[in-house]
């Protein structure tokens, strides 16, 4: 286990990343791995090119969107932090772990999941769900297998079923309304990530 | 009110009280008369009754023709041939008796609550095998083994796994496997050995019972029952997990045991001197081979059953039939092959069903699903009367204190112990572990049914001296967990607030984000380059979609399936069936057009009521302004018919007459088919050539419906005056029906006879109304001439109107017959007129195009 605190010791400020994300020290280190795999230049940060390089991943119907959720808005880089800050969210919830009353939310709590997925349908960022926006991610996700009426028949169906204020968009606040009793915790996370 | 219904109740179960003796002494009274007759009663020979799915303990061996004298002095008028109709007489008989039992037992919903049915059924059959009992002296039906695992059990283990919750069944195949495979394999061991201690000990007095013999019976005994636990928690609504978990491991667990079973029935017969280390591998790797094979067998006919329906095309009315012989096939082929043959049924009913669903037509997969349950249902009830009935039988009752409250209590603990420890271990792998909570039901839920019973009865005397010992035992199991246990289960999941199942309403949204958290998920584990189970999930779909699916699937199927837009296609139709469902009994349905094209309205004026029915959509509209929003159809509706509004609102402003106009735009413009060709019999069709009337006759009165509307335009030009025409007088000719005949109406000169002859009866009504132009029913199959908002014809307008030729202004040239001429196929033939060739090129525009060119409104109006 000396080769597991001598990698850690290298990444700076280790504890508080972990103290963040809840990451045991196995899991930084093998994220940490991952990192400098796909860093394959040793910059110490990676960029858009390097999620591309990933081979499933780009045949993920919304894989740049999910690349996109890893960059800040006009960051063209990413470091180690906010990478492992992105995947936390993706920790199942534990649920033996005391709560501490003022500490505050964890990363992976089911708002900041069902933040994460909102985000990836928001691309302008003005906190709700357009229709342009939603047709998006279906025509990416259903592609060729229905037409395209029936793609915007299915974006207004289910615009109107999340809008309540009746805005012709969905925001945070309907989104998390909508998807009330969807086991986000289940549903959003990873078992290896434990 | 509620005494009256009581009273009715118990009034009824009265008479069927004594209905169900008068059918048993009927037949126990039938059997004394063959008796005495002159057949010989041969005994029992329990094995070999092949078609009757319980048993008679009469033997028909000899007795089949011996009721006839062979010599008669007088012709005979009619003879009683009792025993020609014996066997399948008495199971028909018994069918009735269970079902009717069942009846009863779902006739009041406040025993139903509290006791489940299973256990009702039980109930039931002892005082049924009571009354057999007090006629007979002697037990003479019976719950044979041969008939159960033969004629009773396949077709519910069918529609167990026809049925599974796939995705979910698989998404939980480790915990299921570790539960049904090694849970089952723990409680055998655990009862056996803790029961052959007890006996060692003492506690059983003296018992002709050895070690092997005590593994044995811990084997069948570990069998938890798939119908008694489906049973219970189909009427408990538990969460889908536990669901999942307890179901499925029942499912599997019962193939396991009778493996086990038989793998231990040979150690039994081998003799315990003989078993040494080889032996033992040889048994387990017996048990891994018969249980495997099983599976891959009921795979490999899922397979070919998957192929076969690829090309049922033409023979769509049995194709549904395939499923169950093919399955019922891949039952005996594994018991013929000395497979595990439950196993083998499950996997094949697990793995065809999204092909063959695909693969059949609509109606042949409701056919499956009815019929399945029909059997399935059907069978369940006879299992758990005849358990009852059974049971009232001295013969096999040997009481012994110790065994049976031994084994009542090991099989109770162990199963707690190894639901606990199974759990525990696995919940260090699950994402989501299964709670405490959950874990106590599971281990609760453990109840053994028919199938114990079974391979108790299949138990060699000879080979186990106390088997009427072990066959008590295992009933008293059985009712022990099968009515104690289920009647306090529902307090139970109560009680400890299990999650339930929520029930929730269909969300296109949720089903969206589920996908997408699916592609999300896929995408992180690949970011994190960690092989996990989305990338097998993903590896799998992939295949599936791009092998399996092209090998099994009709090229038709493959397309057009996405999930997501089949829950879309789902909603809308729902929506839809609420919409006419309530606009009937508002009774109001006015339709109408609008502008835009295609589009439905939803608001509702009654916006209350229709909260009921649609509160989400309510909700998002309640606020609106009439006719601001509307949500399309249009993906639905495109194909058939173009141009659809559902709009009541905007009819229900004018006036209170709407309920009338519609009624008759409705009588007017549906088809009416006519009564001969419903009394048409085949065999292999459900009907016959009535499509290509419907379509005709829809041309037709489209097109009379047009000139109707024209020659009114034409004569009074005011396109609100009356167009009163000419009915009942003319009904003096009918033609037959879909025959344009040869013996021909003159060309315009029948005018009469064609309103009357086609549509008679409805003639009769609706031309009596008068139309003005502006609303009603605008369908473009049923109406081809529309438009107009506006309110006046195409002809008023200044368009492209069609003039009429001089002739037509003469002779208005609308025989149906005539018209039928007019159907593209024959234009060319027949129709010199000028008129008439612009009118079909017109009409059949707008069926081609769903172009909305001209439209007339009609409605009637009431003066």
């Amino acid at each position: 286990m000396g080769s597991t605190s001598s990698t850690l010791l290298k990444i700076p400020n280790v504890e508080v990343l972990m103290q963040e994300t809840g990451f045991s020290p196995a899991h930084i280190i093998r994220l940490h791995d991952r990192f400098k795999a796909l860093d394959k230049e040793g910059r110490g940060h990676l960029c858009p090119q390097d999620f591309g390089a990933i081979k499933e991943l780009a045949m993920n119907p919304i894989g740049d969107r999910i690349i996109g959720a890893f960059f800040s808005p006009g960051k063209e880089t990413v470091d180690f932090h906010t990478f492992v800050k992105i995947l936390a969210h993706f920790r199942p919830v534990d649920k033996d772990r005391p709560k501490e009353p003022n500490s505050p939310e964890p990363i992976n709590s089911r708002s900041n999941k069902l933040k994460f997925a909102f985000q990836l349908y928001d691309q302008d960022k003005d906190g709700k769900i357009s229709r342009d926006e939603l047709l998006k991610v279906l025509r990416s996700m259903l592609g060729m297998q229905v037409t395209e009426e029936q793609l915007e028949s299915i974006a207004d169906r289910t615009i109107q079923e999340a809008d309540l204020d009746r805005d012709e968009a969905i925001s945070f606040e309907e989104f998390r309304k909508s998807l009330e009793k969807v086991n986000i915790d289940h549903k959003m996370s990873i078992r290896f990530l434990r | 009110m509620f005494f009256d219904q009581q009273k009715s109740v118990m009034a009824f179960l009265q008479h069927f009280a004594l209905l169900l003796a008068l059918i048993i002494v009927f037949s126990t009274s039938c059997k004394a008369v063959t008796l005495e007759v002159g057949s010989v009663e041969v005994g029992y020979n329990d094995s070999s009754k092949s078609s009757a799915t319980e048993d008679t303990s009469t033997s028909i061996n000899g007795s089949t023709d011996g009721h006839a004298p062979s010599v008669i002095s007088t012709l005979p008028i009619v003879t009683w041939k009792w025993h020609h109709i014996e066997t399948p007489y008495l199971v028909a008989l018994w069918i009735l008796t269970c079902w009717l039992c069942k009846l009863v037992c779902e006739l009041n919903h406040n025993v139903t609550s509290v006791i489940p049915e299973s256990g009702l059924l039980i109930i039931l059959g002892f005082i049924l095998g009571g009354i057999i009992w007090g006629a007979d002296k002697a037990q003479t039906f019976k719950l044979i083994p041969t008939n159960f695992f033969y004629y009773l059990l396949p077709q519910i283990i069918l529609d167990a796994s026809y049925c599974m919750p796939n995705k979910l069944f698989f998404s939980n195949l480790g915990a299921i496997l570790i539960h049904a495979i090694i849970g089952t394999c723990w409680n055998a061991a655990t009862v056996g050995t803790a029961l052959w201690a007890c006996y060692e000990g003492g506690a059983m007095g003296t018992l002709n019972i050895g070690p092997l013999q005590f593994l044995l019976f811990g084997a069948l005994i570990s069998a938890v029952d798939p119908v008694a636990v489906i049973a219970v928690f189909e009427e408990v609504h538990v969460n889908e997990v536990l669901y999942i978990l307890v179901f499925g491991e029942s499912l599997l667990n019962d193939g396991v045991t009778v493996v086990l079973y038989n793998v231990f029935d040979a150690f039994v017969a081998l003799g315990g001197p003989r078993i040494d280390a080889a032996e033992i591998f040889k048994g387990i790797f017996s048990f891994v081979v018969v249980a495997f094979g099983g599976s891959f067998l009921g795979i490999g006919f899922a397979i070919l059953l998957s192929l076969l329906t690829r090309c049922t095309k033409h023979i769509q009315i049995i194709e549904a039939g395939f499923v169950f012989v093919v399955g019922y096939l891949a039952y005996l082929t594994a018991e013929m092959l000395s497979l595990s043959a439950i196993l083998s049924i499950t996997f094949c009913g697990i793995c065809c069903q999204k092909y063959v669903n695909a693969n059949m037509d609509e109606k042949s997969v409701t056919t499956v699903r009815h019929a399945m349950k029909l059997l399935a249902n059907g069978s369940e009830t006879m299992i758990f009367l005849f358990l009852g009935v059974t049971a009232i039988d001295t013969e096999i009752w040997v009481w012994n204190t110790g065994f049976i409250l031994l084994t009542l209590l090991f099989v109770f603990i162990y199963r707690i112990i190894g639901t606990f420890l199974f759990t525990w271990m696995l919940n260090k792998f699950r994402l989501v572990p299964i709670e405490v909570i959950d874990q106590v039901v599971m281990s609760y839920g453990g109840l053994r049914g028919a199938v114990a019973y079974g391979l108790a009865a299949l138990l060699d005397e000879d080979k186990i001296p106390e088997k009427n010992l072990m066959i008590s035992t295992t009933l008293i199991v059985v009712y022990f967990t099968v009515i104690l246990q289920g009647i306090t289960m529902k307090p139970l999941v109560q009680w400890l607030k299990v999650k339930r199942a929520a029930h929730s309403d269909l969300k296109l949204i949720e089903k969206l984000n589920n996908r997408a958290f699916d592609h999300i998920l896929a995408a992180v584990e690949d970011i994190c380059g960690r092989i996990g189970d989305n990338w097998w999930t993903r590896g799998w779909n992939r295949f599936e979609e791009n092998y399996i699916s092209w090998l099994l699937m009709k090229p038709k199927a493959r397309k057009n399936r996405d999930y997501l837009f089949s829950i879309f296609h789902k909603l809308n139709l729902e929506d839809a069936i609420n919409y006419v469902s309530e606009g009937e009994r508002q009774g109001s349905l006015a339709f109408s057009r609008s502008d835009e094209a295609a589009n439905v309205d939803f608001k509702k004026q009654f916006g209350s009521e229709f909260a009921d029915v649609m509160p989400n959509i309510m909700v998002d509209m309640s606020n609106y302004e009439l006719g601001i929003e509307h949500f399309s159809v249009t993906s639905i509706v495109k194909d058939t018919i173009p141009s659809v509004s559902l709009d009541i609102h905007g009819q229900d402003r004018k006036n209170a007459m709407d309920d009338i106009n519609a009624h008759h735009l409705l009588q007017q413009h549906l088809y009416r088919s006519r009564k001969h060709h419903r009394h048409k019999y085949s065999r292999s069709h459900f009907s016959i050539n009535q499509n290509e009337d419907e379509v005709q006759e829809i041309f037709q009165r489209t097109m009379r419906s047009r000139l109707e509307s024209f020659k009114s335009t034409k004569m009074g030009v005011n396109p609100a005056k009356k167009i009163t025409k000419h009915h009942k007088k003319e009904l003096t000719h009918k033609m037959p029906n879909g025959h344009p005949d040869g013996t021909g109406h003159l060309y315009g000169d029948e005018v009469d006879i064609a309103v009357g002859s086609e549509t008679g009866a409805i003639n009769s009504t609706f031309m009596r109304d008068t139309y003005t132009v502006g609303a009603g029913i605008e369908n473009p199959v049923f109406l081809p001439d529309m438009d107009s908002p506006t309110h006046s014809p195409p002809w008023l307008m200044e368009t492209e109107a069609v003039a009429p030729s001089q002739r037509a202004q003469r002779r208005l040239p609308w025989t149906p017959n005539r018209l039928r001429r007019l159907a593209p196929m024959r234009i060319s033939t027949c129709s010199t007129d000028s008129f008439l060739m612009a009118d079909v090129s017109l009409t059949l525009e707008e069926h081609e195009e769903h172009s909305q060119t001209d439209h007339v409104e009609m409605r009637p109006v009431f003066d």
